[in-house]
């Protein structure tokens, strides 16, 4: 579905992804983990079009998106749920999750929109409690499923998020794990990224580690979750401390 | 309408109870004159809003939509009856607005703000010559919609004329039109949520650059038909535009930049101020009043007596 060759990109004069080659097939839940700063949200808005590619490919559906920008690249069926949520704060929950399917009216799909909103409603029961509050008076676990929903509403064939769990309590992370979970049951493919590796590697059936801007590793989550390597770096296992015990 | 007012004062013999009804009449006169400016002034500072929510940047060539739209359909009624040349004033203006738009602002990537003032003061300015060469120094005018500076009627001794109601009924359909465009269309969504997270917006598939365009369309367009409603009144020369740029961002600013529904408010207020300081100060102080204004607001409360101390949003500029 997703085949990134040699991708590079940056800021400006600033490097961040080198050589980045990986590979996301139909259906599969694929997780990239790393350090704070290792290029994980560059990498995502890479491929979403917000950062312009330097050389390498990116392949969706095996076409070139590379040099594509944004709001093309959703119309191919490919979305973001950004980090920090970046939802329209002074619009109400209902109005972002008509924003979301926005490429769907575009296509003349209003009637499948409608559908869809009940059943995003049917996932998230939270967010039609809540249809007519600002998006930016909401809690943060709320933020974060209205984010998703915002995405889910383009009908993606592939849905990228970037730390969907950050600043939840873990009982709403557990919620937003299983949602994932749920999505690739219902045929989704997803790319997920996050500092929370093991819950990570828990949903997800490939990884990727990456590293300054680097891919180091990569493999089968089982392989991942017990690699030594791994478990220090991201798992936050003292094997050295496990092993003079 | 205002001068009528003015001559009426001096010609009455009077008795105490005349005097009390006569002030009280003044009072009224000057209330409607004072509406009806601020419903202009409101109409210019929602146009400085609606690109400013787009963009963050200020439009000071704004009045010149509003010089332009007069000047157009001035020239086009010539040809034409009203109606049709108010519509074509308008759609030319439009034009105009997207052009500039396109020509001078959409290749800037993230200008700085001084660039952006720099550019519109100097679009303002290309605009105010190219009138003048266009169409001289001459001072113009539409008739009025209906009936005649003569046939105002009286509503409990205050002078009212038609055009007024027009400009008062077409300025409360402009509100009503946008606050349903903006609130119930999914276009009008779209640009707000451009204004909202642009990259979000862009994430969602929506185009930005054609959302600013658009802001720019609009802008015009409430502009110029500003220009003609008000044309009748206050006539409109090439540079007629500046002095309205002035007012109307006083009131965008009075309102809280960004904040369409209190610039209606804010509107009144300029308009009402103005035209009452003319009982009290000397006519030609009534210019200074926007000014004063302006300053005092950017000292003390730069966020707007409406504004919800969102002062950081202002930061930048
Ligand atoms: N807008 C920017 N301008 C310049 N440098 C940036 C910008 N955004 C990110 N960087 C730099 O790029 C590098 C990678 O950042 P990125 O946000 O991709 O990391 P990350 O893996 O997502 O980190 P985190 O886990 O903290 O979200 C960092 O060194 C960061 O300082
Ligand atoms: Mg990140």
């Amino acid at each position: 579905m997703l085949r990134i060759k040699n991708l590079e990109s940056g800021y400006g004069r600033l490097k961040v992804l080198k050589k980045v080659t990986m590979h996301i097939g139909a259906g599969e839940i694929v997780t990239i983990i790393g350090a704070n700063g290792a290029g994980k949200t560059s990498l995502l808005r890479t491929v979403s079009g917000l950062i312009r590619v330097r050389s390498g490919e990116i392949l969706f559906d095996m076409r070139d998106v590379g040099n594509l920008p944004p709001e093309k690249i959703v119309f191919r069926g490919c979305s973001l749920v950004p980090e920090g949520r970046q939802l329209f704060g002074p619009m109400t929950v209902r109005e972002n999750i008509l924003l979301g399917a926005y490429p769907r009216f575009r296509k003349k799909d209003g009637d499948g929109v409608r559908d869809d909103i009940e059943r995003i409603y049917a996932i998230f029961p939270r967010l039609r409690e809540r249809e007519r509050q600002l998006a930016g008076t909401l809690s943060g676990g709320e933020q974060q499923m209205l984010a998703i929903a915002r995405a889910l509403m383009a009908r993606p064939k592939l849905i990228m998020m970037d730390e969907p769990s950050m600043g939840l309590a873990p009982l709403v992370i557990k919620d937003i794990f299983s949602i994932i979970t749920r999505l690739r049951e219902e045929g989704n493919t997803v790319l997920l990224v996050e500092q929370n590796a093991k819950a990570a590697l828990a949903i997800a059936d490939r990884g990727y580690v990456l590293e300054t801007g680097r891919i180091i590793m990569e493999g089968t989550a089982e392989d991942l979750l017990s690699n030594r390597d791994v478990q220090r770096a991201y798992l936050g296992r003292d094997l050295d401390a496990e092993e003079k015990m | 309408m205002l001068r009528s007012g003015a001559c009426a004062r001096s010609a009455c013999s009077r008795s105490l109870h005349e005097e009390r009804t006569k002030d009280l009449e003044f009072f009224f006169q000057y209330l409607v004159a004072g509406i009806t400016y601020g419903t202009i002034y409101a109409i210019v500072a929602i146009g400085f809003n609606i690109i400013y929510n787009a963009t963050g940047i200020i439009n000071f060539a704004q009045g010149e939509f509003v010089m332009l739209g007069g000047m157009t359909a001035v020239t086009l009624h010539r040809f034409m009856p009203l109606p049709a040349a108010i519509l074509g004033a308008v759609v030319l203006t439009t034009i105009v607005g997207a052009i500039i738009e396109i020509a001078f602002i959409r290749w800037l990537r993230r200008p700085s703000v001084l660039r952006m003032i720099v550019i519109t003061i100097a679009l303002s300015i290309l605009i105010r010559e190219t009138a003048l060469h266009i169409w001289g120094e001459s001072v113009r005018s539409l008739p009025y919609f209906t009936g005649s500076s003569m046939t105002s009627f009286q509503w409990g001794g205050v002078y009212v004329s038609p055009q007024i109601l027009w400009v008062i009924g077409i300025g409360v359909f402009v509100v009503a039109a946008l606050g349903a465009f903006f609130n119930l269309t999914m276009l009008g969504r779209q640009m707000r949520a451009c204004s909202a997270n642009r990259d979000a917006a862009r994430l969602c598939g929506i185009n930005a650059g054609n959302m600013v365009t658009l802001s720019f369309m609009i802008s015009a367009a409430i502009g110029a038909l500003g220009g003609c409603i008000i044309c009748p009144i206050t006539y409109v020369q090439y540079d007629s535009g500046t002095p309205l740029a002035i007012k109307g961002f006083t009131v965008a600013i009075l309102g809280g930049l960004g904040n369409s529904t209190a610039a209606v408010g804010a509107g009144m207020i300029l308009g009402i101020l103005e035209s009452f300081s003319i009982w009290v100060l000397p006519a030609a102080y009534k210019e200074v009043i926007a000014i004063s204004i302006l300053l005092l607001i950017l000292f003390v409360r730069p966020s707007g007596i409406f504004g919800s101390a969102e002062a950081a949003r202002l930061k930048d500029f």
